[in-house]
């Protein structure tokens, strides 16, 4: 770990200082301190990240796995150490297991454009949940329309949580090739038993993939632990730059898997005939890759670490519990989503307004929260709500900023009635 | 809150709270579905045309923000009688009041007079960038659905 990235340790979580690590934290909206409630979204970026990055550029910069001269040694040795940081951050064993990708996006399209064209036929069948973000259906469904497969859907309760008898219904008849879902749903929240589903599914012959956008930044992530086969999550949701992101994959099936896009960087050797490819992970990586980005992320993967996964969730659990406490309270408020194992992430829709005239009220306020279906509309169909509005917390928000989230909610009641 | 309270005026809560003209028309001659895909609103606009070649009726349904309910509500009473021309005529002038900081109402032909005076209760919109779309979202589906296009969309 770099001593830039080192926030100051303090004991019981100094929010306050974590804080100030953020810049943007201290701007003000309409004349109101800023409430950043949209962290699910993306989150802001510490000067950790931005000195790391502004680093690079200054010091350092040059193609990286080209050049024979000094920056482009350092600047690769940078580029690689960032991927050594993303495999410590969710213990893979090998950094060579670790692809970069623009984001959580690419790394689903990847796996489904490489893997599953090599493996997926007509009969075979794809598992999502009904929890997903649209990134983790339209991929498969790409691959459904072009082998024939099939792809279904796990169906979630009145509280959020997924079936698990209907997903073991799903495996039982082993044609199910690889069942991909989300770690924390983006929309309301609800934490899915990972290592239970993914036993479930190596036990019917099935490959399992995680989407970890909204998990990487807010809790311990162990793939061996969870032993699953790929998992993956995005840069900007984790304190990093937008752009870059990560592909972790089980070596043995990287190596068997075709490449994705082809171009420089991913080859060993090129005539006119035929091309032959390097090992994983370059082989997945045509062109020249997002150097400045990566290190960005290893910074702030670096943060995270060093703030402590632990800490942070106990600290967003606390605020997201206050959160659902206070709006609960609120009139005409219903929380959507009520899994017992939860993220810190609270949707809800008031009877009196619907979510965008939530949204731009309170934004007067200086509140930011997110209106709108969340990139997830079969969620907002299983729970008959158009739209919510969603608060997700970040490491940086206090139980102050629910306060003033609620009273700003006073508006909308003031406007639209009680 | 001064542009809140221009935007969220009572004319506009109450067509939001009780949109006019709600419901379907079987025998359409036009019919279009509008989609926000930034928000997921959507309005299905119904016309039906007389033999004059005017608006007999029109009629929305859909599910919504306060500002895209009110806007179809208000836009269905606006319309209601006029000829296509003009009704087309009111979309333009619509969209320069929620968008067109430069717009001067002197320069609206006397005849739209009084449809600029129901016209610009939405005008609080243009401090809203955002929300444009959800008050424009109702006109370019009736504009679709003059137009034999089954969708339309603010993207």
């Amino acid at each position: 770990m770099s001593p830039d990235s080192t926030p100051t340790l303090r004991p019981n979580y100094d929010v306050l200082a974590i804080r100030r690590d953020f810049p943007i934290l201290a701007r003000e909206v309409f004349g109101k301190p800023l409430v950043y409630l949209d962290t699910g979204a993306s989150a802001q970026k510490p000067r950790q990240v931005i000195r790391a990055m502004t680093e690079v550029m200054e010091e350092t910069y040059s193609n990286v796995h080209r050049g024979v001269h000094f920056l482009s040694q350092a600047c690769t040795d940078q580029f690689e150490a960032a991927r050594e940081t993303v495999a410590r951050f969710i213990n893979a064993p090998e950094a060579d297991e670790i692809v970069w990708t623009r984001g959580a996006t690419e790394a689903l399209n990847l796996v489904a454009a490489t893997w599953g064209r090599a493996n997926v036929g007509p009969g075979d069948r794809i598992v999502i949940s009904t929890l997903e973000h649209h990134s983790n259906i339209v991929p498969w469904q790409f691959l459904r329309d072009e082998t024939g497969a099939e792809l279904a859907v796990i169906p979630v309760d009145d509280a959020g949580e997924v079936d698990l008898d209907a997903y073991a219904a799903l495996l039982g008849d082993g044609r199910t090739k690889l069942v991909s879902v989300t770690h924390v749903s983006n929309s309301i929240g609800t934490v899915l038993p990972i290592r239970e589903m993914a036993r479930m599914a190596h036990e019917k012959g099935a490959l399992f993939m995680v989407d970890g956008c909204q998990a990487a930044p807010h809790m311990a992530v162990d793939v061996q632990e969870l032993d699953v086969d790929f998992y993956c999550f995005s840069g900007h949701k984790t304190y990093g730059p937008t752009g870059i992101g990560a592909l972790w994959g089980r070596k043995a099936l990287l190596d068997t898997m075709p490449p994705y896009q082809g171009g420089g960087e991913m080859i060993a050797h090129v005539t006119f005939e035929k091309s032959t490819f390097k090992a994983a992970p370059h082989k997945f990586e045509a062109g020249t890759p997002a150097i400045v980005e990566a290190v960005g992320l290893g910074a702030a993967l670096d943060y995270i670490e060093a703030v402590g996964r632990d800490a942070i969730l106990a600290h967003e659990t606390d605020v997201a519990e206050y959160a659902r406490e206070r709006l609960a309270a609120v009139p005409g408020v219903r929380i959507v989503g009520h899994a017992r194992e939860r993220g810190a992430i609270v949707s809800f829709t008031m009877d009196q307004a619907h979510p965008h005239d939530i949204g731009t009220i309170i934004d007067r306020a200086g509140v930011a929260v997110r209106a709108g279906h969340h990139c997830a509309f079969p969620v907002m169909e299983r729970f008959d709500v158009g739209a919510t509005a969603r608060a997700s917390f970040g490491l940086y928000n206090m139980k102050s900023e629910v306060d003033r989230l609620v009273e700003a909610l006073d508006e909308v009641a003031e406007i639209f009635g009680r | 809150m001064n542009e809140l309270r221009e935007l969220y005026q009572e004319v506009i809560l109450d067509h939001g709270r009780n949109p006019r003209n709600f419901r379907r028309i079987e025998d359409a001659d036009g019919e279009a579905k509008g989609d926000n895909p930034l928000c997921g609103d959507r309005v299905h606009v119904f016309v039906k045309l007389n033999g004059e070649g005017e608006v007999g009726d029109v009629a929305f349904q859909g599910r919504g923000c306060a500002i895209t309910t009110a806007s179809a509500s208000m836009m269905t009473e606006l319309l209601k009688g006029r000829s296509e021309a003009d009704a087309r005529r009111l979309f333009d002038l619509f969209h320069a009041v929620c968008t067109d900081e430069a717009f001067d109402p002197l320069d609206v032909p006397a005849e739209f007079e009084e449809d600029l005076d129901r016209l610009q209760v939405m005008a609080g919109v243009r401090q809203f960038p955002m929300r444009v779309k959800c008050a424009t979202l109702p006109w370019h589906t009736f504009a679709a659905a003059l137009d034999g296009k089954a969708t339309a969309t603010t993207e």
